[in-house]
């Protein structure tokens, strides 16, 4: 930041001028989409009946978040998301650490990684009932399903990246396994597991909705599908635009996170040079 | 992974029987690991058997049953056709919008930021709104698929194109290349990369939602199937849709890599001789 500050100066006045610009334009951009749905319904090109004008659900929306309900379920998804990412994340940086590391194993799982991969995990949703009911544990084992992958595959590509020259100076130093791991290939595979976290993140919401959407485990999801049932179709746009804040927030958390996280790293400290 | 081929060739160089041993150890690579999980697994099932694991033998039986013969017309195919409108309409509208918007600045910083949200919107919930809308029916089907699978092609058309060399295109320019010439020759291919990896993504997420669309209130398709037999207590049939959603998933993924190797072989090119 500070540097950033420091050598701006210059180009700044320029810059702003751009930002604004783009400011404005962005912000056309989404009155004008706002607009078009504004119009639709009231021009009945769309049964309003199906799809409300945005001032209905935007006003919804607003007089939504003064209800308590409306945040519990806002925070059930959320729970949900975490602890599916967060156990996904563990157990893929884990397994992918020692299967990356040794080109034996690496080679033995090829097939049944390049198998279990593409698999999609919703294919799993009827298994997850069966298992554990209408629970959170099953939407929990869909989330972890599909956001493992997203970050294993990540974790593989980067311990293998591990630059040869780098790895063998290391070696002749006499470093010990740990500080191997520790110095060399753990700051390789960083940015790729940061990728892989932030592709798992994005998968993670995906999924956990779809399990409330389909199994009904309490959160945003349910809340569609009962206003759906009950005819209170205003309800489920709202939550639809919801979700979508939710998904919106959870890239820009991980953006942000990624910044710091990697704030030596190349790939970040030149785009601020730039 | 270049000291390991080497190590490996020396391997071969020493030993003169190296050529079937590398052919029977590659086998051995390929199929030893899933064999032995298979083996455990049947072996557990026939141990202690699981009501939710049948053996592996079981889903085998009830995958031959269930999935080849009317089963396979009635439901598989609409399914996989359903899949591959959506996934084609998907690109063809992704990569021609996104070269409009990627080309033209002010269009750009108008439209970035709705359709960021867009994209962030989990693409299921928009399931039970387009039900509303389009009614249910093979259409909209085929627009869930549409709605979700479109943002990733989309957006990184976008940015591929966005970032073509600004070098380039002024030589394209000096040289007097047509608009149409300029697209065909360096705006496509140098957006090509990032056009197949918006392509791989929508890829999952299109076989995601057909899964999904189906197991909205329908009568027919593999994810109607799987919830039939799931709430049916059938379970080495439920199992056996189990494992065709993974060779369908499993199919278009190799399918991906084909196609992606052959558009995309002078930049895996170029990358290899960087990297030497």
């Amino acid at each position: 930041m500070t540097t950033a500050s420091v050598a701006a100066p210059r180009t700044r006045p320029r810059r702003s001028a751009r930002g604004i610009r783009k400011l404005v334009l962005g912000v056309a951009g989404l009155l004008g989409f706002l607009t078009i749905w504004q119009l639709i319904p009231l021009l009945g090109i769309v049964d309003p009946r199906y799809l409300p004008p945005a001032t209905t659900v935007l006003g919804q929306l607003v007089g939504e978040l003064n209800d308590l309900e409306f945040w519990r379920n806002v925070g059930r998804t959320m729970t949900t998301w975490g602890i599916g990412l967060l156990i996904a994340t563990l157990a893929a940086v884990a397994i992918g650490t020692v299967v990356g590391l040794v080109p034996y194993l690496r080679h033995l799982t090829h097939t049944t990684v390049e198998f279990l991969r593409p698999i999609p995990s919703v294919a799993l949703i009827p298994l997850a009932i069966l298992m554990f009911g209408f629970q959170m544990p099953a939407a929990l084992l869909i989330v972890v399903y599909a956001s493992f992958w997203q970050v294993f595959v990540q974790v593989l590509y980067g311990v293998a990246d591990v630059d040869t020259v780098a790895r063998d100076t290391a070696r002749s130093f006499g470093l010990t396994r740990a500080s191997r791991f520790r110095n060399l290939v753990l700051p390789t595979a960083l940015p790729y597991i940061m990728t892989g976290v932030r592709l798992g993140a994005a998968v993670a919401l995906i999924l956990t909705v779809t399990a409330e959407l389909l199994i009904a485990v309490p959160g945003i999801g349910r809340v569609i599908v009962f206003a759906r049932s009950a005819g209170d179709v205003p309800t489920v746009y709202v939550y639809v635009v919801v979700a979508g804040l939710l998904g919106l927030l959870v890239n820009m958390l991980f953006r942000v996170i990624e910044r710091r996280v990697l704030s030596w790293h190349q790939s970040v400290r030149g785009e601020e040079v730039s | 992974m270049s000291s390991n081929m080497m190590t490996r060739s020396i391997a071969v160089l020493r030993r003169p029987a190296g050529r079937s041993r590398s052919i029977l150890s590659s086998i051995w690579f390929a199929l030893g690991f899933p064999f032995f999980l298979l083996v455990l697994w049947g072996v557990w099932a026939t141990i202690a058997p699981q009501k939710f694991f049948p053996s592996p033998i079981a889903i085998v039986e009830a995958f031959v049953k269930t999935w080849i013969g009317p089963a396979f017309v009635d439901d598989v195919l609409p399914s996989l056709a359903r899949l591959a409108i959506g996934i084609v309409v998907s690109i063809l509208v992704g990569v021609v919008a996104g070269t409009v918007i990627g080309l033209v600045r002010w269009l750009r910083e108008l439209l970035e930021p709705t359709l960021e949200f867009f994209r962030a919107v989990p693409p299921p919930v928009l399931v039970p709104i387009l039900m509303l809308v389009f009614g249910p029916g093979d259409a909209t089907r085929v627009i869930v698929i549409l709605a979700g699978a479109v943002w990733p092609v989309l957006l990184n058309t976008i940015e591929g194109v966005r970032s073509t060399d600004s070098v380039m295109t002024e030589t394209a320019r000096s040289f007097a290349l047509t608009p149409i010439e300029r697209l065909r020759y360096l705006v496509l291919p140098s957006a090509s990369p990032r056009i197949m990896t918006g392509v791989r993504q929508s890829l999952s997420v299109a076989l995601i939602l057909m899964v999904i669309s189906e197991m909205f209130n329908n009568s027919s398709g593999l994810g109607y199937r799987i919830t039939y037999f799931q709430t049916n207590y059938l379970i080495a049939e439920m199992w056996s849709g189990i494992l065709l959603l993974g060779l369908v998933g499993v199919l278009l993924a190799a399918l991906f890599g084909f196609v992606e190797r052959r558009v995309l072989r002078w930049y895996h090119g170029i990358k290899e001789v960087e990297r030497a």
